[in-house]
């Protein structure tokens, strides 16, 4: 049993809503803990909390109730040093190159520069950016400048690293070769990984557990150990337990979808 | 060259080549307005003479100062005013009417309160740049997307470095569309006030030879005040064009 590095006590959040008298509720009670070194994806309905539940372990968001504790200490209002996150939408800095964008955080550090510049260059080969290391991200398609902001996050060498959507935006093939490009990139950096989609296969491919979540107010329903191999790629989907995998997590995400569509059907 | 600019300066030089046949047939006549070839030559003999080299360097200078003041105090109000929700919200009609109150109004009582010196005409011009670049500043800080605060959060930033390492870079297209007018109300500011009342200035020598029929003169401190307004704008667009184009919105 590997060692605790994400812990979620009873945790709830809670949302002051406009013209009513009773906070909404958004997420759970909801208890997770995310192993050191393990890679965790969660799947729900659109709109059950999913991105609050990120953004609560990033310390970008305070719960109303629980605790939250990473590496042991508890998240308070301060967002704890080791934890990255890529967010779905592009968070590139048009005004900077490529090369600038990835350096961003290593910048505000004090390091040694050639330390810096090996960090950097790393990075770019890693994410495939060599070619395009002076160009704007405006020159770049949107996988490529996910790639940037993946690339960005790592050079500061997180612990644990948040995934929202990340590929969300992408087509189905790119997402494919972004997703085993995350696998390598788990592997070679042996960091946590906690990763948000609402791409059933996205999940069952990359994942060794699986968090499922109901309708808002997103509770964990259950928990999916997928029991791959750690050296892995997008080929498991031709695995005869990857089929099995999808079609559970269908199997428990379909009556919560369903709930959460009628749930917005309903007039207010 | 495009096509759009070929014809946009074909236009020009038809308009000057007009304006110099209206003047050499003698249908302007020399006491109205002098052939702008003249007021070329004109131009250069008193740029060599250097005769108004002290007023020209004197509004220049003004004009610089108080566009330079109007991008400081600008930029930070705007800052400021990002993050005090309500203030702005107290603010912004004002702002939406500002440019219909006529600033020169205030420049008698300016006169009273600081002298005949520099600083009424700075502050004219500073007063008309100014607000120019609040609002400006303001809609570009509106625009920076939400994922780049979070990014900012992310990298535990201090709201100080947050601003001028992330906001101020992602708005920076606005703040200069801002320093662009500002440049133009500045210039305005300071040769207006000139014009109304002062000691020396580009302003006060065009009224000046205005008033003495001395049309060697005052044709070509108005070609320059155009030729400096201009270029100055047109650097910032090239800068403008720059920043878009990096930006994939050229």
């Amino acid at each position: 049993m590997r060692a605790v590095h994400v812990s979620l006590r009873s945790v709830e959040k809670r949302f002051d809503a406009q013209g009513q008298a009773k906070p909404v509720q958004a997420l759970g009670p909801l208890d997770l803990d995310l192993k050191i070194g393990e890679f965790f994806a969660v799947v729900g309905p659109s709109g059950c909390g999913k991105s609050t539940l990120l953004e609560v372990i990033a310390g970008l968001a305070q719960v109303s109730s629980g605790t939250v504790a990473f590496e042991g200490a508890p998240i308070g209002g301060d967002i704890p040093d080791g934890i990255g996150v890529v967010f779905q939408e592009d968070a590139c800095f048009p005004w900077l190159s490529v090369r600038d964008n990835i350096e961003f955080g290593l910048r505000r550090k004090r390091m040694d520069k050639g330390e810096r510049a090996s960090r950097v260059a790393r990075a770019i080969d890693m994410m495939g950016l060599t070619a395009f290391a002076d160009s704007y991200p405006a020159q770049l398609s949107g996988g490529m400048r996910q790639r940037v902001c993946i690339a960005r996050t790592l050079v500061m060498q997180p612990r644990l690293i948040l995934l929202d959507e990340p590929f969300g935006a992408l087509d189905q093939q790119t997402r494919l070769i972004m997703g085993e490009e995350l696998l390598k990139l788990w592997r070679d950096t042996g960091a946590t990984v906690f990763l948000i989609t609402h791409a059933l296969d996205e999940a069952a491919m990359l994942a060794d557990r699986i968090g499922v979540m109901s309708a808002r107010p997103g509770r964990l329903l259950e928990t999916i150990e997928t029991g791959w191999p750690r050296d892995r790629d997008s080929r498991i989907v031709a695995d005869a337990r990857f089929g099995e995998v999808t079609a559970r997590l269908w199997g428990l995400l379909r009556e919560e979808s369903m709930k959460s569509i009628g749930a917005r059907a309903q007039p207010e | 060259m495009k096509s759009s600019t070929a014809y946009r300066i074909a236009i020009l030089i038809v308009l000057i080549g007009l304006l110099e046949a209206l003047c050499l047939t003698g249908r302007i006549d020399k006491l109205t307005m002098q052939p702008p070839h003249r007021m070329a030559t004109d131009l250069a003999n008193m740029l060599v003479s250097g005769k108004l080299n002290a007023a020209i360097a004197k509004t220049m200078t003004n004009a610089a100062i108080a566009l330079a003041l109007a991008m400081v105090v600008g930029v930070a109000t705007a800052a400021a005013l990002y993050r005090m929700k309500y203030a702005r919200e107290v603010l912004d009609p004002l702002f939406a009417t500002y440019y219909a109150i006529p600033v020169f109004a205030f420049y008698p009582l300016l006169i009273v309160v600081f002298g005949l010196g520099d600083l009424p005409q700075i502050l004219i011009g500073f007063m008309l740049a100014v607000v120019a670049v609040i609002v400006n500043t303001l809609n570009g800080l509106d625009r920076v997307p939400r994922v780049l605060f979070k990014t900012a959060r992310v990298h535990r930033m201090s709201g100080f470095e947050a601003g001028t390492r992330i906001m101020l870079p992602s708005a920076a297209p606005y703040i200069l569309t801002g320093a662009k007018l500002a440049v133009a109300y500045a210039l305005i500011g300071i040769i207006g006030a000139e014009f109304i009342m002062s000691r020396g200035g580009m302003g006060y020598e065009i009224s000046f030879a205005y008033n003495n029929f001395d049309n060697a003169t005052m044709y070509p401190l108005i070609v320059l005040i155009l030729a400096v307004s201009i270029s100055v704008n047109a650097l910032l667009a090239a800068w403008e064009r720059r920043i878009m184009q990096r930006r994939g919105r050229a």
